[in-house]
Formats: C-alpha cells, sequence, structure tokens
C-alpha cells in the first residue's frame, strides 16, 4: 500500500473520558492535510500518537510501514510541537548541529538549514534572546532535516506574521513538492487558507469532516446573505416587493437564501431595477463554514 | 548509537559550562581538598606513613560526601528539567533511544566530575609533595582515589537521573535528591552505628553489617579506599571495619554500583510519557 500515514478506528482515553473515538485517515505521499478542531478537540493528542509519545487504547496506526515511535517510524518522521521549546543556554546552531547528528546528518548543515528559515543573522545567538516567533522558526528548520516522509506540524504558524506564514507555506509546498507527506493543526480555518489539499475537522474526539475546501463549503449548505440598498425614498416600496427581508437599523435589507435559490433571488431584485441602489452578495465565510462542522455536535 | 551519545554529551557539557556548573564542582573540590591538605598535615610521622598517603585517607572521607552531593546536584534536572522546558516531546521523536540520551548525559556529566576530582585531588597532591617529596609513594592511592570517587559519582548520577524521571518536576527532584543524600550518606552510618551499639557486638553485627555497608554505594566507597590504604599501613586503625571484608567485594560494589544506578535510571526513563 503506497500509504504514508495510515489510521483506522483510532480510539484513546484518559482515565475513562474519550479524548479520540473510531479516528480513520489516511494520507499519501505529497498530500497537504490540515487538521483543524477546537482546543481539546483531540488534535494534538491524535499527533503525540502519530509520533509514538502516548500509547493508545484501539484502533490500528501505520507511519511510514511501521509502528508509531518505532525506530523506522522516527527516522523519517518530523515533527514541530506546538511551542518549540529549546534549552536557552544554547545557540540556534548548536542546537540544530545536535538534531543533525541525531539523525546521522553532517552538522555542517546547519547554517545552510538556519538560513532556509531566515534566521542566519541569529545562528551564533542564544535561544533565549530569541523571540517566540524565532524559536518557531528553531523549530521548523529542525523539522526539515533530512528529507522526512511525514512531517506532523503542530500549529506551525501560530506566533508567525503574514509574511513569515507565507514563506513557511512556500517551505511546504516545496517539500510536498519532493514527496513528503504533511499534517499540520490549527484552529482556524482562515489560517490554513487553500494551502492544503485536504481538511479534516475533529470535533469532541470525532472526525466531523473531511474533504477539501469546495467539498466542505458544499456540503455545508449554507445560506447565502444579501445585503440590498434601497433607492432614496423607495425604502418602504423595495421592503413591500422583499417581504422575506429584514431590514437593519441603517435601512439596508438583510437576506438570506440557500445556495441553490442564489440565481433566481439575484434575478428577481434585478427586476427591482431602479428601486435598488446597491447589492452585495456575502458568501458563508471559512469561519462559518468551520463552525458548522465543529458545533455540530451538541453544542 | 556512539555518534548520538558523543552529541549528547558534548550538548550537555556545552550546557553545563554555561550555566557555571563546571566551574562550581571544579571550586569546590579543590577548595575542599586543599583545606583538608592543610588541616592533615598534622598527624603526620606519628603513624609513619607519607603525607600524601595522609591526605588521601582525609580526601576519601571528603569525597564520601562532597561528590554524591555534586552529583545529585547535576542530575535531579537531566529528565525533570525536559519536562518542564518542553523540550522532551521533540527529543523522544528523534531515532535516539533513551537509553543513549542518558548515556550522553552521563558521559558528560561523568567528565565534569572526572574533572573537579582531578583538579581537587591533584591540588592537594601537589601541596604535599612539596611539603614531602617522598609523598610520591601515595600516588597510587590517590589515582585508585580518583577514579573510585568518578565511579561513586556515576552511581549517584544514575540514581539522580532516575529520580528526575520519577518527580517530573524539578523542585519535586531537587527534594528527592537531598532526601536521598541525607539518607545514604548520613542517616545510614547513624543507623549502623545504633545498630551495632544495640547488638552490643553481638554476633548480629559481624553478620550484618558487611553486608550494609557494601550494599550501600558510598560505604562500599569508603571501606575499598581505607581497606587499600590499610594495606599501605598509612590508616591503621582507622578502618576497623575495613579489615573484616575482603578489598575485592568492596571493590565489587564500587565498580557494579554505577551499572546499577544506570540501569535503574534508563528502567525509569522507559516509564516516562511526556
Amino acid at each position: 500500500m503506497n500509504s504514508t500515514l495510515t489510521i483506522s478506528r483510532l480510539t484513546k482515553r484518559f482515565q475513562g473520558v474519550s479524548a479520540l473515538s473510531e479516528v480513520s485517515l489516511s494520507l499519501g505521499p505529497g498530500m497537504r492535510v490540515a487538521l483543524l478542531g477546537h482546543n481539546g478537540a483531540g488534535k494534538s493528542t491524535m499527533m503525540k500518537i502519530i509520533l509514538g509519545l502516548i500509547p493508545f487504547d484501539g484502533g490500528q496506526v501505520q507511519v511510514c510501514g511501521a509502528a508509531p515511535g518505532s525506530a523506522r517510524a522516527r527516522a523519517q518522521v518530523a515533527y514541530l510541537p506546538e511551542n518549540a521549546a529549546f534549552h536557552p543556554a544554547l545557540t540556534g546552531e548548536e542546537q540544530i548541529r545536535h538534531y543533525l547528528s541525531l539523525r546521522g546528518e553532517s552538522p555542517r548543515r546547519a547554517s545552510e538549514l538556519l538560513e532556509r528559515v531566515g534566521l542566519a543573522r541569529a545562528a551564533g545567538r542564544r535561544i533565549g534572546t530569541y523571540s517566540k516567533g524565532m524559536r518557531q522558526r528553531v523549530g521548523l528548520a529542525q523539522a526539515l532535516i533530512g528529507r522526512p516522509g511525514l512531517l506532523v506540524l503542530d500549529e506551525p504558524t501560530s506566533g508567525l506574521d503574514p509574511v513569515s506564514r507565507r514563506d513557511f507555506y512556500a517551505l511546504l509546498d516545496g517539500l510536498a513538492a519532493e514527496g513528503a507527506a504533511i499534517l499540520l493543526s490549527s484552529h482556524a480555518l482562515t489560517e490554513v487558507e487553500a494551502r492544503t489539499d485536504r481538511i479534516l475537522i475533529l470535533s469532541q474526539g470525532r472526525l466531523v469532516a473531511e474533504g477539501t475546501l469546495s467539498d466542505l463549503r458544499r456540503r455545508a449548505a449554507l445560506p447565502v446573505a444579501l445585503i440590498v440598498t434601497p433607492a432614496p425614498d423607495a425604502a418602504a416600496a423595495l421592503a413591500a416587493a422583499l417581504p422575506q427581508a429584514r431590514q437593519a437599523d441603517d435601512g439596508t435589507l438583510h437576506l438570506t437564501c440557500a445556495q441553490t435559490e442564489k440565481l433566481a433571488l439575484l434575478a428577481h431584485i434585478a427586476t427591482l431595477g431602479p428601486q435598488v441602489a446597491d447589492l452585495e452578495v456575502i458568501p458563508p465565510s471559512l469561519e462559518d463554514i468551520y463552525s458548522h462542522f465543529s458545533r455540530r455536535d451538541g453544542q | 548509537m556512539i555518534r548520538r551519545i558523543l552529541s549528547t554529551a558534548a550538548l550537555e557539557f556545552r550546557i553545563a559550562l554555561r550555566n557555571r556548573w563546571v566551574a562550581i564542582a571544579i571550586g569546590l573540590m579543590v577548595i575542599f581538598a586543599l583545606v583538608l591538605a592543610a588541616a592533615g598535615a598534622a598527624p603526620t610521622g606519628d603513624i609513619g606513613a607519607d603525607r600524601l598517603s595522609v591526605t588521601v585517607v582525609s580526601l576519601t572521607s571528603l569525597a564520601v560526601y562532597l561528590v554524591p552531593l555534586l552529583a545529585l546536584l547535576m542530575s535531579f534536572d537531566a529528565i525533570a528539567g525536559e519536562v518542564e522546558r518542553g523540550t522532551l516531546p521533540l527529543l523522544l521523536t528523534y531515532p535516539v533511544a533513551r537509553a543513549e540520551v542518558l548515556a550522553g548525559k552521563l558521559v558528560a556529566h561523568m567528565a565534569i566530575l572526572a574533572l573537579a576530582v582531578g583538579a581537587g585531588y591533584g591540588a592537594a597532591a601537589l601541596a604535599a609533595v612539596w611539603v614531602d617529596p617522598a609523598s610520591t609513594a601515595g600516588l597510587p592511592a590517590l589515582w585508585r582515589l580518583m577514579w573510585s570517587s568518578t565511579l561513586l559519582g556515576a552511581t549517584f548520577l544514575g540514581v539522580g537521573y532516575a529520580l528526575s524521571c520519577l518527580a517530573r518536576r524539578p523542585s519535586g527532584a531537587a527534594g528527592l535528591a537531598v532526601g536521598l543524600w541525607l539518607g545514604l550518606v548520613v542517616l545510614y552510618d547513624l543507623g549502623l552505628l545504633a545498630m551495632i551499639v544495640a547488638d552490643g557486638g553481638g554476633p548480629l553485627t559481624g553478620r550484618v553489617l558487611p553486608v550494609a555497608l557494601l550494599a550501600n554505594p558510598a560505604d562500599a566507597f569508603r571501606l575499598f579506599n581505607l581497606a587499600a590504604a590499610e594495606a599501605a599501613n598509612a590508616a591503621a586503625g582507622m578502618g576497623g571495619a575495613a579489615a573484616t571484608i575482603p578489598l575485592w567485594q568492596s571493590a565489587l560494589s564500587v565498580v557494579l554500583w554505577p551499572l546499577a544506578a544506570l540501569g535503574l535510571a534508563i528502567a525509569a526513563f522507559r516509564k516516562v510519557t511526556p
């Protein structure tokens, strides 16, 4: 089977409380998958299980054809923890040199790696003096060591400014093109944007949605919002013509309709001609889609 | 495997150097050793031994207290500190065995102890030889004290790592380490003394005491060095108990304890889930 990561019916309980229940997924080479969920939805738990850091109670997990946490799996998996931490007394370069040695690579490549993440000038300074974003970059640099088959990135873009975030996704694109499978977590759909191939949404330990962004958009079938601004003196006539609309305090008319009825409604508004001063169509936002899936279970 | 251990050791040594642990350990050992060398000058001549051999006997008593303390101070933070800083999960996702991580830390910390012991005893030896050139006769005893001190340190490093794994928090690990030091180095001997007094030198003392002394790494270390010194006639009357226990038994205890402690540490580390 040509899959880098296969999880089937994974279940994990902490002292009787279910943290993950019956989660299944599979990741092939070159795939970028985003794992979304609230705090406590089970993202970090799942990542720690994939990395072999904690045991699980049921189901099966295969990482690069080996058991999670086995020497063979660890040799091919790179990890970026949520808050990348390092010993403050070491310099960035010393830390990366050590990680290179642990992976059996030449420590001389440290400066090249630090340059790739934009830390070349701070390489000789102690990590204790770094900002959060800089520590995150050290974490990213160590995750790039030696062509990993699977990258597990826990909230990698938290603490990065928008420009760094773009650079980060460009790096990921390069890694995915080389055949690495990437699993990254986030607590917001807006953060992963369109830079991933597939989106998984976890809610209370259950996988509640899976697919591409447009899949999710279609499946959520959230209503489209329309805002109609009446022409001067036409407010009353327009309200009569659109009885389903709600009138806002500023005089604009707010309507919602299903995706399928959108065109018919637009055609109807178009027939009202000069009574309409302006028309705005607002598709459901990424946040709305995410909330739709992650809150479906009893929230 | 060797490369991963050496890389870990080099990193740990660098951290200890930056945290000034190397300087503190060397400074402590040198100061105490020199004080002992000066204070131990008085009895020379009375017992017909060279000055360095007498100094070695004093240094043995110093090492029994100071080396375990230094070792525990360096090791209590080893795993608990990584847990608290949050560096452990990432480290454990690397293709490095937990035993290799501990071995690397042990190599670095043992090197620091060996440096401190070498500098301290070396300074005391220089002072002895300077005053009494005949002291060179005591050099074998000094060498024996150096390597057995390093092994004593290794034992307490291993036990310190195990405590560090069990406590999970540096503050808890520090408390356990101090407790262990008090127990094994101070209270243990008081307990044995109480037993001897209560037994009145009866048969119980004869059977239990040797085993009890060999079972404690600090006592075994003291026995080993005193018994060896007694053989050299330097410490006559100083090691009554040492005379009754063969040298090979205390030597075996000194050599086996570090291995047992490392085994204990590895077993405890395997139980840690980050």
